[in-house]
């Protein structure tokens, strides 16, 4: 038991620390706006692919560098630690691609995955609906065939980048006849299309990420459908499946942004570190964030043998979401009424507590909510039974809905 | 990266598994619950056989010198099972002590009947319900004599030897006491876990070995207990994983309202959360027997880690095992009482959680000065 790289690992490794210091370049966070992040984003990511390290698992022909699965990981904890513009291209990388490798012709491989891999265009994913969401097979989206193309009209929302995405993933209702996981069929859809209208939707954090995405009349050539018709759920597992890979744990402050904070201001007029209610919360996230730590290496393990991660990777989202809800709270009540305070001039490190208490409870829903990813694990990882549900085996246009 | 047991190890895992499931089934705990001998004795035997009290002891005392890797792994298992033997109270305690403060002599001396099986060593540190500290222990030597009371002691009505804390003039100090010695008496003592057996110890003007300089106890205590730590950690983790299989089990089977409870939410999340716990508290098992195993200088902060990851794991495996099981957890015929037991010994066994998530920070605080 180690933690070492093997001799062609560390060699790989010190290739892409090498590569990474020579080439970072350096990032003014202050003001950096939305159009400023795209842009540097776009940028770091073309000088990757032109070196070989975008996508490194995706095989060359299609941008990517056919690297093996630890290599890939030994990337990301390279880069990781450097502040890179990352995160637009989470969605099209890491779930939209695989789906595309799987489902798409081999023309439309080479024609989409390159510039995807390069960052040249970005991608998002349109599964969910105001009616369905954990139970993404609800929805409503219609696709009705015509001639050779196909005509949606319909409702998406929660749509994250859709206001700068070139392609999406869309899951639509061709036949509501038969029962839900039945009756869906799967495209990629230009964003540009007519008929596509964005609205952005103001988040609780006061910004902008997710969207509605209205369909009305939308043409998109039957060429552009991944799967058989009628097979859509099956195409949305392998999406599904890669992004329980691509979510994995939530950024912002974490147990050594705490543990500083309770070094740094004053309970009683000592450290708030000396008090033994504050040590026993800081020694729980520890404990967590190491307990996370270490199952991460246990994983990497078995891609070393080269074994693939189950569904148990979902542990990760679970334990780490709440501990960022968490810690954004308790940071703040070390500040007291001075925690409020977001105005930049005043406010601490940052404002990342205040930005992980507004963030968290996102990622608590995001790509498969607390409780979804708990019936997730209790059903493919312990091999529980499956919830009784009121719509098996009923014509999906006789299920009941909300009003 | 190879954060994993060895082939060799995860073979060693499953003879450990097979023996214990064959010479030391729930049926034979209850044996012991039940009856009046302090411990399973032929198991005993069975593992003393195939080697597991020196596994990590050095063949130049005796041992068979295959590390903490291996120790571990028979910790994981032995947890699992319950086993009621005196092995932690000799091999994680005493002959840490000794490995850790004795001398070449002594090391000579006692290591190999620990390693054989040939006798059992503890460790008394306890004065009753209290956390102990260097100044509240008032056992006292005094010209190599101990007097005092200690209680509770592992095991303490079996073992021949016992390290023995006591303040003598220079401070806390500990010694080498034969337990055989008349002055010597040893009581069973009744205790929340009857599966482990727990003594009060008389020493009155006892002949005691100074073990370590003398003024050092407190300091090498500390050392013991992390490498304890981390091997009580995975009983801990091997008793959690138990209890989770027990409850899954039985949600599988029991119907209500005309269904298997394991369709019920409520009841599958719960079972996700002590898999999550668990899992957490197993990472954090490999960090330490990492640590312990390379001696690394992060061990007291490993150990730590490992120690309250595995003690929330098992007490929220171990409760909740009993509240799947409805009525039926809370007899006496059925086993989750158990692990409920076990996992509240464990908990306190080195000292509560409290003062070990306090000694974790401060680890941390000066690892971070
Ligand atoms: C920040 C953010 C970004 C997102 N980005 C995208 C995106 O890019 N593309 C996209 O398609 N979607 C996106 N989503 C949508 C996200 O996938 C859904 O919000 C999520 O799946 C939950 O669906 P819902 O909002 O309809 O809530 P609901 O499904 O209505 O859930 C409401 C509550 O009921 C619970 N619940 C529902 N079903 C069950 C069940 N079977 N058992 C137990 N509890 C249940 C849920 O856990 C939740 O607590 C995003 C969401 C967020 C917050």
């Amino acid at each position: 038991m180690d933690f070492n790289d093997t001799p062609a690992e560390a060699e790989f490794r010190a290739e892409v620390r090498t590569w990474l210091k020579a080439n970072v370049p350096h990032r003014d966070k202050a003001a950096e706006s939305e159009a400023e992040l795209i842009r540097r984003a776009k940028s770091w990511q073309a000088k990757k692919a032109d070196a070989g390290w975008a996508c490194l698992h995706w095989q060359k022909e299609y941008g990517g560098r056919s690297a093996s699965p630890i290599e890939s990981v030994i990337w990301q904890q390279e880069e990781s630690k450097y502040d890179v513009p990352a995160g637009i291209f989470a969605i099209g990388q890491g779930m939209c691609g695989p789906t595309m490798a799987t489902y798409a012709t081999e023309e439309q491989k080479q024609r989409y995955l390159p510039p995807m891999a390069r960052g040249d265009e970005i991608w998002c994913q349109l599964f969910s609906e105001p009616a369905a969401g954990s139970d993404l097979a609800g929805l409503r989206t219609k696709a009705e065939k015509d001639g050779d193309d196909w005509i949606i009209n319909g409702q998406k929302i929660w749509t994250s980048g859709a206001h700068y995405s070139d392609y999406g993933i869309l899951v639509t209702r061709s036949d509501p006849t038969v029962p839900k996981h039945q009756g869906l069929t799967f495209f990629f859809v230009d964003m540009k299309s007519p008929g596509i209208e964005i609205k952005p939707i103001k988040q609780i954090s006061g910004a902008s990420n997710f969207n509605e995405v209205y369909f009305t009349d939308v043409r998109i050539p039957d060429a552009h459908r991944l799967g058989e018709v009628g097979d859509g759920w099956r195409v949305s597992i392998t999406t599904l499946m890669n992004e329980r890979l691509a979510v994995g744990s939530a950024g912002g402050p974490d147990f050594a942004d705490i543990f500083r904070l309770a070094q740094n201001i004053e309970i009683n007029d000592q450290p708030a570190i000396k008090d033994r209610a504050v040590r026993d919360r800081l020694a729980t996230w520890y404990c967590e964030t190491n307990g996370l730590k270490f199952t991460k290496f246990r994983t990497q393990s078995a891609l070393s043998r080269g074994e693939t991660p189950g569904p148990e990777a979902s542990i990760a989202k679970i334990v780490s979401a709440k501990k960022l809800q968490d810690i954004g709270s308790f940071g703040m009540d070390l500040m007291e009424l001075g925690g409020i305070m977001m105005d930049e001039n005043v406010m601490l490190e940052d404002g990342m507590f205040q930005g992980a208490f507004l963030g968290a409870p996102g990622l608590r829903i995001a790509g498969g909510t607390d409780e979804i990813l708990r019936n997730i694990i209790a059903e493919r990882v312990l091999g529980l039974p499956q919830d009784i549900r009121a719509d098996k085996g009923v014509s999906f246009n006789e299920i009941p809905t909300s009003r | 990266m190879n954060f994993e047991f060895s082939e060799e190890q995860n073979m060693l895992r499953d003879q450990a598994r097979s023996f214990l499931a064959d010479k030391c089934s729930l049926r034979n705990v209850r044996e012991i619950l039940d009856g009046d001998a302090p411990f399973d004795a032929e198991a005993w035997r069975g593992m003393i056989e195939l080697g597991w009290t020196g596994t990590a002891i050095p063949e130049e005392y005796g041992g068979i010198g295959m590390g903490y890797l291996e120790l571990c792994v028979i910790a994981e298992e032995l947890g699992r099972s319950l086993a009621p033997t005196p092995f932690s109270s000799s091999v994680y305690l005493f002959a840490e002590a000794i490995l850790t403060a004795g001398s070449e002599e002594q090391k000579k001396q006692y290591l190999p009947g620990i390693a054989t099986g040939a006798t059992i060593g503890t460790l008394a540190v306890f004065e009753g319900p209290h956390a102990p500290s260097p100044k509240n222990i008032k056992a006292k030597a005094a010209n190599g004599l101990l007097s005092g009371e200690k209680m509770p002691v592992p095991d303490g009505d079996v073992a021949d030897f016992a390290v023995v804390a006591a303040n003598s003039d220079a401070g806390l100090s500990l010694y080498i006491v034969d337990l055989s010695d008349d002055s010597v008496t040893a009581q069973s003592i009744k205790t929340l876990d009857p599966t482990r057996s727990h003594a009060k110890i008389n020493l009155s003007e006892t002949p005691g070995e100074l073990l370590g300089n003398e003024g050092d106890g407190w300091n090498i205590l500390g050392q013991v207990f992390n490498a304890a730590a981390v091997l009580f950690a995975f009983e801990q983790v091997g008793g959690a994983q138990a209890a989770l299989d027990m409850g899954k089990e039985y949600a599988m089977t029991r119907f209500a309202f005309g269904r298997p409870i394991a369709t019920f939410q409520a009841i599958k999340h719960k079972l996700v959360d002590m898999y999550v716990a668990t899992e957490l508290a197993r990472s954090n098992c490999y960090y330490g027997a990492w640590a312990l195993d390379t001696h690394s200088t992060e061990l007291p902060i490993a150990a730590a880690t490992c120690r309250i990851s595995a003690t929330d794991a098992y007490h929220e495996s171990s409760k909740e095992n009993i509240q799947i099981h409805g009525g039926m957890g809370f007899t006496w015929e059925f086993d989750c009482h158990l692990f409920y037991r076990r996992s509240k010994l464990l908990s306190v066994n080195l000292g509560g959680e409290p003062r070990w998530k306090d000694m974790l920070i401060s680890r941390l605080e000066q690892a971070s000065a």
